[in-house]
């Protein structure tokens, strides 16, 4: 918070369509050459924010301010707002330069001057001298890189970008999350992104906001949203997490125990929210929170311990599992360490896990 | 099993082959050979090239064509103007059901044959007809008007019945161009009439050309409109072919015209794709 | 590559029906004009003879190019008018000769028999004999254009934009006749011909902005005369007398200078495959009772001796208005078109067309 003004900010947005809210009073701010994401599942409301603040689409009521100016009467040709689009939309007959040189075209800059612009932005993407080729012969990162580049040339206060990765294959997209994330840097412009991908959103962003039927869950830090959830749509949607439902049944403070519906005695925690006895609840635990033992012995400074047999292994290198089915045959996932303890690990064979309880996440639930 | 796969093929082949051999290439050649055949007496007849002569020499007839050939042009463009913005709007503005319903109503007017539509016009703009009548009655005209039998009504016609053969290609050339590629046109500062100059138009290039290649076509062999609305003055080429088939008995310069059509209009076709940079297998494709 | 591809589906059909028919009950396949077999003559004869009969409407042009398509088949009667026969016989050889000895000559006004035998002779055959006959003249609304007499008084600025006329030979003739000339005597002589037409042309191209269009259908120009759009037209008797009975006013006028009489015939194509049904046919349709019923559908009297005595009062009333006897003295009828003549007329109605 060292720039007093930030780039954009959004003041209790909302916009109906006719009987139904697609976004519902969301306020935001995003400081000046940083990288926000808005991450949700599809139909969230999270395109909609964003063509309202482009402009394609005028909010129902609410404000959008660039750069402490309101910018509900400027058209979107007039914002100081560019977008990449989820298929990129390049002029497919054009092309690369002339992509690239179109708004400074509109602008009216001097054919010259767009040639030196385009050539520096070529440059920046590096992708030098393609200006000739046609949009149909540069790969899927090329176009990527060109729809940036078309958009910041043009020197814009935010550019947004409306899941542009979700047409690239997996590999190129670990990639591009990377690059997107330098040429933010390079570009120091500031970025509004949105994703229903947690992914692309927790290794790039410097503020995340969750998304969910309208509204904001939560706002945030990747880690922020990783560790200390808020909600129980925050603790299921950012990062894989075992879910249980069940009823309170004894509260001290922020420590719980908590029978689940299945019969199971859980202890969890309850950071910053109060839970009383006889509340239904809802018990989070991450994969990697839990141990994985042949030997109860072994995890008895557990407070939650759990006894069953091993269901499956999905082996994904760093990323394996076990899913470890319990005695009234709910499954439960737990991360597989990589050091070879387990690795004559076989399907049916009985196990142990448990875990402490302050790495249960418990929430009210808000609906039974 | 190859020898049946042969036999298939020939057999679905067959049914495109008769259709081609024996109502377009048997014909044409049958109607090139007798154009040049030159009459001298009674049933006496030479090979010759006398009746292309005919053609080239008096000019009325090289005026005729010109004339169609300038009105078909004239109308090509009224029909791309109007066509267009119908388009659009069907292509990019209209959803659902709305969509099905325009695109039905530009359709409409061909459940009826062209003698029909062509005598609805003439209802409308004769001078006892329903246009005039209505001029009188709001006191516009202190007499009746007559507006048939002129170029412009004969326009109209063409227009008409033209029009269907200009929205079917814009509007699938204009579907084709994702709707974000417009926005994205307005996201980097473009105004309406420079993305319709700089990427509606150029993306609808093709349906545009292939357009007005079938509507200048249709407007060029057109028989029925030129004679009914244009009247008197009415001076179309197929006009010239009828009336030496029908009317003259002179298969022989007719055969010579109807060459003298297919080769003049392949040729400012084949001008009209070399200028606008298109391609056939591009716009018919 | 219309008429070729016709061309085509007539011999295939032909030869369908050609195949088809057996000797004694045939069917005959008749390219006539509108009116000319009315159904209940149809029924008439179907039921007397067995023959079944199947009707084409058509025009003298038309016939003449359907015919020609096919070399003279595809149908087994024609009835192109009677100066049109021996020029395309000699020109394309698409009609058969006629044998007399199977037609009832005593059916037939002996005068017309006569005259149309000589017209349609080609080398000493004959092809035709006569079936209907009428007039070209003027169709006025005599309320409104009765200073109208003849052809030339279409193009009088008392009738100025409301004026219609065929681009057809008979506008030719009729002009020239009304401009002093005689065509027919020039018909032989080429360039006697070509100098008459050369001053019809001026003529006509002169009256081009009197004239609301050139009417190229029966029916076109009788809406036309109907809504009083035009009220002076050349055209032919029969339109004249339809009118007459909307409107008392409008009604055929023979031009001083003469009606131009005409006779359609019936001729025999070369390929015809019914000849007994057709003279069956001939000889049905020329008794008297039966050739009145034409003359009451299509408007129209015909060659048939007697049959004056079967139709109904009221037509014979609209004939004798617009026919006084000089009138009928007065007819101008056309004699054989000699092969080629229609190239010459062409040129001419083509640059009367494109004048401006």
């Amino acid at each position: 918070m060292t720039t007093p003004l930030p780039d954009l900010d959004c003041d209790a947005l909302t916009k109906r369509f006719g009987a139904s809210t697609a976004v519902d009073h969301v306020s935001f701010s995003v400081r000046a050459g940083s990288f926000f994401s808005i991450l949700g599942p599809s139909g969230c409301g999270k395109t909609t924010i964003m063509r309202m603040i482009a402009g394609f689409l005028e909010p129902s009521s609410g404000d959008i301010r660039i750069k402490g100016r309101s910018v509900l009467d400027v058209p979107p040709n007039k914002r100081p707002v560019n977008m990449v689009f989820q298929h990129l939309a390049l002029f497919p007959m054009m092309n690369i330069a002339d992509n690239i040189g179109y708004g400074l075209r509109r602008k009216g800059m001097t054919k010259p001057a767009i040639a030196r612009k385009v050539d520096e932005a070529l440059e920046r993407i590096g992708l030098p001298g393609i200006g000739a080729r046609r949009v149909d012969e540069l790969s899927g990162g090329q176009k990527q890189r060109v729809a940036i580049a078309r958009c910041m040339v043009l020197e814009p206060d935010v550019l947004l970008l409306d899941e542009p990765l979700g047409a690239l294959d997996l590999k190129l997209r670990e990639h591009m999350k990377v690059e997107l994330k330098a040429l933010q840097t390079a570009f120091d412009t500031t970025f509004v992104y949105i994703t229903h991908d947690q992914s692309e959103a927790l290794v790039m962003s410097d503020t995340i906001a969750v998304m969910n039927a309208g509204r904001f869950e939560q706002m945030g830090t990747a880690r922020d949203l990783y560790y200390r959830p808020q909600t129980a749509f925050v603790a299921g949607f950012v990062g894989d997490a075992n879910r249980w439902q069940g009823r309170v049944a004894r509260a001290e403070g922020e420590a719980l125990e908590i029978k689940t519906d299945t019969g199971l005695m859980l202890r969890a925690a309850s950071p910053g929210r109060k839970l009383t006895v006889g509340d239904r609840a809802e018990v989070f635990v991450r994969p990697e929170a839990i141990r994985l033992a042949e030997d109860a012995a072994e995890l008895a400074h557990f407070d939650t311990r759990i006894s069953g047999h091993v269901a499956t292994i999905l082996f994904n290198g760093a990323a394996s599992r076990v899913i470890v089915t319990d005695p009234s045959g709910a499954d439960i996932g737990v991360t597989l360490p990589q050091s070879g303890e387990f690795a004559h690990l076989t399907r049916g064979a009985p196990i142990h896990v448990g875990w402490s309880g302050d790495q249960g996440n418990a929430f009210v639930m808000t609906r039974p | 099993m190859r020898a049946g796969q042969k036999l298939g093929l020939i057999l679905l082949l067959t049914p495109l082959l008769l259709w081609l051999s024996l109502l377009i290439i048997i014909p044409h050649i049958d109607l090139f050979l007798l154009s040049l055949r030159e009459r001298v007496g009674v049933r006496q007849y030479e090979t010759g090239l006398a009746n292309y002569r005919t053609i080239l020499t008096e000019p009325l007839y090289m005026v005729t064509f010109a004339r169609t050939a300038m009105m078909s042009v004239l109308a090509t463009i009224l029909t791309l103007l109007i066509a267009f913005p119908v388009s659009y709007y069907i292509a990019k503005l209209v959803r659902g059901r709305a969509r099905s319903v325009l695109f039905l109503m530009c359709l409409v007017p061909f459940w009826v044959s062209e003698l029909v539509r062509t005598f609805g016009w003439m209802i409308l703009l004769r001078e006892s007809g329903v246009i005039s009548g209505l001029l009188q009655w709001t006191g516009l005209a202190a007499g009746p008007v007559e507006m048939l039998y002129n170029d412009a009504a004969m326009m109209v016609g063409l227009v008409y019945t033209s029009m269907l053969f200009m929205v079917v290609p814009l509007v699938t050339t204009l579907d084709s161009l994702d709707d974000a590629v417009i926005e994205a046109g307005y996201d980097l500062g473009g105004s309406g009439p420079s993305i319709l100059r700089e990427i509606v138009i150029p993306h609808a290039m093709p349906g545009i050309v292939s357009g007005s290649i079938v509507v200048f076509m249709l407007s060029l062999g057109n028989y029925l409109t030129p004679t009914m609305l244009g009247g008197k003055d009415s001076l179309w080429f197929t006009q010239m072919i009828y009336s030496q088939f029908i009317v003259r008995f002179n298969w022989e310069l007719g055969a010579a015209f109807g060459f003298m059509l297919l080769i003049l209009s392949s040729l400012i076709v084949w001008a009209v794709l070399r200028l606008t940079g298109q391609t056939l297998e591009k716009t018919m494709g | 590559m219309k008429s070729s591809a016709f061309a085509l589906k007539l011999t295939a059909s032909a030869l369908a029906l050609g195949l088809a028919a057996p000797a004694s009950a045939e069917t005959l396949r008749l390219l006539t004009w509108g009116g000319y077999a009315p159904e209940n003559v149809i029924e008439l004869f179907e039921a007397e003879t067995g023959h079944t009969v199947e009707v084409t409407t058509s025009n003298n042009e038309e016939m003449i190019a359907k015919l020609r398509a096919t070399g003279g088949g595809g149908f087994d009667l024609a009835q192109p008018s009677q100066d049109r026969i021996a020029g395309p016989q000699e020109e394309f050889g698409i009609y058969k000769p006629m044998d007399l000895s199977k037609i009832d000559a005593s059916l037939f006004i002996p005068s017309m028999l006569e005259a149309t035998k000589t017209n349609t002779t080609v080398g000493g055959e004959v092809y035709g004999v006569p079936h209907v006959w009428g007039t070209d003249g003027l169709v006025l609304n005599t309320a409104q254009a009765a200073d109208v007499k003849d052809y030339t008084d279409l193009c009088s600025d008392a009738v100025a934009g409301k004026v219609s006329y065929r681009m057809r030979r008979p506008t030719l003739i009729g002009f020239a006749f009304s401009m002093g000339m005689d065509p027919f005597a020039a018909y032989a002589d080429e360039a006697a011909y070509t100098e008459i037409l050369s001053k019809v042309e001026e003529a006509l191209i002169a009256c081009k902005p009197n004239v609301k269009t050139y009417w190229s259908g029966g029916d076109e120009l009788m809406g036309l005369v109907r809504s009083g759009e035009v009220v002076a037209a050349m055209a032919w008797d029969t339109g004249g007398w339809k009118l007459n009975d909307d409107n008392p006013d409008v009604t055929f006028v023979a031009p001083t200078s003469g009606a131009l009489g005409w006779i359609d015939t019936f001729v025999i194509p070369a390929k015809g495959q019914a000849d007994d049904a057709a003279y069956a046919w001939i000889n049905f349709v020329m008794k008297p009772e039966i050739a009145a019923m034409i003359t009451e559908s299509a408007g129209n009297f015909t060659a048939s001796q007697g049959a004056d005595a079967f139709v109904s009062d009221a037509l014979k009333a609209k004939y004798q208005a617009s026919f006084p006897q000089e009138a009928i003295d007065n007819i101008k009828w056309y004699p054989p078109v000699p092969a080629g003549l229609e190239a010459l007329e062409g040129a001419v109605l083509d640059r009367v067309q494109a004048a401006r």
